[in-house]
């Protein structure tokens, strides 16, 4: 600049030259910003308030857990998993634990097949809750965030009955659980089956005819079924824009073909249809939790609580103290000196945001020798520039929050 | 057994398809567990990956990811996981490349998806993927000095300099 002016007068000659009007703006939505849920950071373009481009930057809290399982005996990995998707922490236990199975060729008895598809669902329900929470939080109504979040605590206190931990829970062991459910256990997850539905009902009445609700979430993001898979989306958000693949029902694992539900699909993928989605989704899985509840109840065998692997299952600690055999095994165990055939498998389970997949590659030896997660939000994660090209700012929020963008996952 | 049902006619099919179009010597297959998978070279992935895409129907990329097999002549490699929905058919397929010419096509062009899929195997085994429209590093710092999964790098930081290994070791 060759001659020197204060700030306020550059800016009325740009001004009355017109200059400014058309002007971008940069902007940096986070890294750590509220309204983001998490540390991402997107570098926007906007014109006035309409984006143009976004950058992404994501890798904020990555920990290397695949370079870290690497080192560590297979038993010892669920505590990784959980800190992936740490609002349904369960669900990644047990497809992790499925997965290591299916390599070993365990058997699970039907017993535990339940019992994991209760606690996988009851964990889907607190997954939805989150995300359709923070969806109405973000689009102006905070009660429900405040409210609804009593029934994930309930749902966190069956977790510490069964394991002791809230959020990441490392649920279950390779082979089945590691100890039966306490009579509480089944009392309060009777007793939320009985109640959530109602207060399911109190939900949708709040929002989901709510005229402002509707009409700032109908149209906010949406993105079509082409797209949707193109993008690699999975789980709800793919079901939102119509596309009706659910792993549970494509390739049933852990018994869910004994069980009768529906899969609920939207048409649209914007921010109203996944709010629905997830919806009917917690209704359809309090559903499966009373049908596993009936058949379990049906059952004459009430104390099985792993498949017969004594090389995979910690004995009791009673025995190890008395029994020659059990502190064999609990050495082998805890030294991780067990047998692993050589090989490979990927298995996959239905995510509370997709599909999860394990992908275990095993030399043979006490660590696997290459561990894959396919995270669901990483991969959907990259197409949220072309959702919300042309949007407004506000919009771009709401959207992230739908998505159910886990930053734990995201990086892992 | 979770998830182990066996689709045998359509891994047939995808296997007769692969050989009649690409010759025995190019395609190698061989089921582990429950899904096929099949070992390509690397000059013939991305034709491979266009047929099971178009003639074979696997429209879904569930996920790629790199491999790193120290000692061998092709120690680094790629494993494509493909998904035909409509048929509920999973297969694998994989490529292996040399250290010194770590280069493959990009699959971007076939399924977007593939975009941050092959950033992240560029960022951690130093995969070069021609043709991605933004190779870069995604979940380490740009600037790191290292591929991190490769077998050789060590699990601890190598160039950290505030630990005393006099006593413990590393």
């Amino acid at each position: 600049m060759s001659e020197h002016k204060a700030p306020v007068d550059m800016w009325k000659d740009d001004f009355a030259a017109g200059g400014n009007l058309n002007e971008l703006t940069t902007l940096n939505l986070g890294p750590t910003h509220p309204a983001t849920h998490g540390i991402f950071q997107n570098v926007l373009t906007l014109d006035g308030e309409i984006i143009l481009e976004t950058e992404q930057t994501i890798g904020y809290i990555h920990r290397a857990f695949e370079k870290i399982c690497e080192r560590r005996p297979f038993y010892q990995i669920p505590t990784l998993t959980d800190r992936m998707n740490y609002c349904s922490a369960p669900i990644n236990n047990m497809g992790w634990h499925m997965a290591v199975e299916k390599l070993l060729g365990i058997d699970l008895p039907k017993r535990v097949e339940y019992m994991r598809v209760i606690i996988m669902e009851l964990s889907r329900i607190t997954d939805h809750i989150i995300c359709n929470t923070i969806i109405s939080q973000d689009a102006g109504a905070t009660t429900p965030f405040l409210y609804y979040y009593q029934w994930r605590e309930r749902i966190y206190e069956i977790y510490e009955e069964i394991c002791g931990a809230r959020l990441t829970t490392n649920m279950g062991r390779i082979g089945g659980f590691e100890r039966n459910f306490s009579d509480l256990a089944w009392e309060r997850t009777r007793a939320i089956i009985k109640e959530l539905p109602a207060a399911l009902v109190e939900f949708d009445k709040l929002l989901v005819r709510n005229r402002v609700f509707m009409d700032r979430c109908i149209n906010c993001g949406p993105i079509s079924a082409e797209r949707a898979l193109a993008y690699g989306f999975t789980g709800p958000n793919l079901r939102a824009a119509g596309v009706d693949y659910d792993v549970r029902v494509a390739d049933p694992y852990s018994s869910y073909e004994d069980f009768d539900f529906k899969i609920p699909i939207g048409k649209s993928g914007d921010v109203y249809d996944r709010f629905t989605v997830r919806q009917e989704e917690m209704r359809q899985s309090i559903s499966i939790v009373r049908q596993a509840l009936e058949k379990l109840d049906k059952m004459t065998d009430k104390t099985t609580y792993h498949a017969d692997v004594p090389h995979w299952v910690l004995p009791p600690k009673q025995e190890v103290y008395n029994d020659m055999e059990a502190l064999i095994y609990h050495f082998k165990i805890v030294m991780g000196e067990v047998e692993v055939p050589v090989g490979e498998v990927y298995h996959c389970v239905e995510g509370g945001n997709g599909e999860l997949g394990y992908y275990v590659v095993s030399d043979g030896g006490r660590a696997p020798f290459r561990v894959h997660f396919r995270r669901p939000c990483f991969i959907y994660y990259q197409a949220y520039p072309e959702i919300i090209k042309g949007g407004m700012l506000s919009d771009a929020i709401l959207t992230m929050s739908s998505m159910n963008v886990i930053a734990g996952e995201l990086d892992a | 057994m979770p998830a182990f049902t066996i689709k045998t006619e359509r891994d047939q099919l995808t296997t007769d398809r692969l050989i009649e179009r690409f010759g025995a010597d190019a395609v190698t297959h061989e089921r582990l567990y429950d899904t096929m998978v099949y070992v390509v070279p690397k000059e013939k992935i991305h034709e491979v990956l266009s047929l099971l895409r178009d003639e074979l129907d696997f429209n879904f990329l569930t996920s790629l990811c790199g491999m790193h097999f120290p000692g061998l002549e092709l120690e680094l490699g790629a494993v494509y996981f493909l998904h035909s929905m409509r048929n509920g058919h999973r297969i694998r397929v994989k490529t292996f490349v040399s250290m010194k010419d770590a280069t493959l096509p990009t699959a971007t062009d076939l399924w977007p998806t593939a975009n941050w899929m092959e950033r992240e195997a560029y960022d951690f085994f130093g995969l070069h993927f021609t043709g991605h429209p933004n190779l870069k590093r995604i979940l380490n710092m740009e600037d790191f000095p290292a591929f991190p999964m490769r077998k050789d790098y060590p699990l601890e930081d190598p160039t950290r300099e505030d630990k005393n290994d006099t006593f413990f070791g590393r």
